[in-house]
């Protein structure tokens, strides 16, 4: 049956048909297609890789984020506890020297006040002297007057006074 | 469930005019005598190779394309080319039509003796045209592919459309059959095994296309079937390692099945070669048997022409939807024997290229 014999004829004309069918899509066909389709699969995966890595950093990144805000924010509460520190130790010490003043100023005001006392008691004191002499000029003036007998006491009176003056002076 | 219904549906409104036409032609026209259909020439017609591409019959009048005769003869008479059609009246220029016999719709010469002698027949036939036709198809969807590539950046855009299509098919063929039978150096055979692929599901979709330029059965015909697989057991044998011929003459079996007879290599040696001839034969005989099916399944409406209308219209219902089963089936067919040969040649290089086991 011719069904099953190849003809020679077509088997001559298919080797020379398919093998430059061959040739043609062998050189300018299936290379190229296949290699754009590998080169965009690499690519691909290279993308997929660099996307990984990326988000790995970005993770990375969050983390170290968050380190470096507890840092911070352990900083910033130290700071804050020592400003706290520093400002009772400053209110402590000019607690102290206000006080040390005030004792100063108090010591001082009391010196004066002693000294004033003092030296008003130094004027009373003389000027009750003087009233009292001028008292006593002005009784021994009426006593005199009246009485003769009393210049005795003037001269005692004088001497008197004059030797406190001495003793004053 | 309801697009099924729509589709015979609209099945029966298409065939209800031909039903009632030749319900009225029978009994009047006594044309009945021409509906005797000749079985063997309807059906080996179709599938075998010919001389001229036979298109449609008008009027019992055969409307054809004739093609190229080239014959060098083997007695001497020289090498002539010229137009098939000048066989139809029978002898030219010493050469004619053999139409029964060893060489039955062949081109033959007389001998000195009288007999029929074979001359050497490089004709154009029609699967010749067929073949040329549908390879001009195949390189140019492939290179316009390709150029697609050359004038894009794959890496940057997607192709879609019918570069889509291939680039699609080219990656199942490379990714599912080629890297996974071949192994690791694929890359060497990938161009031929994607030829071999798309080579084959071309001519076995053209061959179902039931006009010209498709409908001629190439991947259908052993002479076809038989180069392709000889250009695989080709790629196996030139290019098998030492390993693969170590195998072959002396494999890994005790001594005796070796050594005096030497058993297990002729068995490995027979299994050369019925490796591609199962490749030959598994191609050639599953699409001509699908072409034998669907005009099979076609013929019955012509069968059923003498029955009367109603037979007649009711199996030609059924023929149309089964011829339409039948192409689909042979759709699904010509993908996967394409598959399945391009397949089975890998594995066949893949084994040839076998590292040895160092267990």
């Amino acid at each position: 049956m011719s069904l099953i014999t190849p003809d020679f004829g077509l088997l001559v004309w298919m080797t020379l048909i398919f093998g430059i069918v061959f040739f043609v899509l062998a050189k300018w066909g299936f290379p190229m297609i296949t290699d754009s389709v590998q080169k965009r699969a690499d690519r691909i995966n290279e993308s997929i890789q660099k996307a990984r890595e990326a988000e790995e950093r970005l993770r990375n990144l969050s983390s170290e984020q968050d380190a470096l805000i507890e840092k911070a924010r352990k900083e910033q509460a130290a700071i804050l506890k020592e400003a706290a520190a520093s400002r009772d130790a400053l209110i402590e010490q000019a607690k102290v020297q206000a006080r040390d003043e005030a004792a100063k100023i108090l010591e001082q005001a009391q010196t004066r006040i002693t000294a004033e006392k003092e030296s008003a008691l130094r004027d009373v004191r003389k000027e009750v002297a003087l009233l009292s002499v001028a008292v006593a000029e002005k009784i021994l003036r009426k006593d005199l007057n009246s009485d003769k007998g009393h210049d005795e006491l003037i001269g005692k009176l004088v001497d008197e006074v004059s030797s406190s003056r001495d003793l004053n002076s | 469930m309801s697009h099924c219904r729509v589709i015979l549906a609209f099945l029966f409104v298409l065939l209800f005019p031909v039903i009632l036409s030749e319900a009225k032609d029978l009994p009047s026209g006594g044309a009945s005598q021409e509906v005797d259909l000749d079985m063997d020439e309807y059906l080996y017609g179709h599938v075998r190779d010919s001389y001229e591409w036979h298109i449609t019959t008008i009027n019992g009048k055969p409307v054809s394309i004739p093609l190229p005769v080239i014959v060098i003869s083997k007695v001497g008479n020289g090498a002539h080319i010229f137009s098939s059609h000048h066989l139809e009246e029978g002898e030219y220029e010493g050469f004619s039509v053999a139409h029964s016999g060893k060489y039955e719709n062949k081109i033959v010469e007389k001998g000195p003796d009288g007999s029929e002698i074979r001359p050497w027949d490089f004709s154009i036939t029609k699967n010749v045209l067929g073949l040329m036709i549908n390879s001009v198809l195949l390189v140019v969807i492939v290179l316009l592919t390709a150029r697609w590539y050359r004038r894009h950046d794959a890496a940057e855009e997607v192709p879609t459309g019918g570069t889509g299509i291939m680039e699609m098919m080219v990656t199942m063929v490379e990714d599912d059959i080629i890297k996974d039978c071949v192994g690791e150096d694929y890359k060497r055979y990938s161009p031929y095994l994607l030829t071999a692929f798309f080579f084959i599901f071309i001519n076995n979709l053209m061959g179902i296309v039931p006009f010209f330029p498709g409908g001629a059965n190439i991947t259908g015909n052993i002479a076809v079937t038989l180069v392709l697989a000889l250009f695989t057991f080709f790629t196996v044998n030139i290019f098998g390692n030492k390993h693969y011929w170590k195998d072959i003459l002396w494999p890994d079996v005790p001594t005796w099945l070796k050594v005096p007879i030497p058993l297990m290599p002729v068995i490995e040696i027979i299994g050369m070669f019925t490796k591609p001839f199962s490749l030959m034969v598994r191609l050639f005989a599953n699409i001509l048997a699908g072409h034998f099916m669907i005009l099979g399944v076609i013929a019955v409406i012509f069968l059923t022409a003498k029955m009367g209308a109603a037979v007649n219209g009711g199996l030609t219902v059924v023929a149309v939807i089964l011829g339409v089963f039948m192409d689909c089936l042979e759709l699904l067919v010509a993908f996967i024997q394409a598959y399945v040969f391009t397949m089975l040649s890998a594995v066949f290089i893949g084994l040839s290229r076998q590292k040895a086991e160092t267990s």
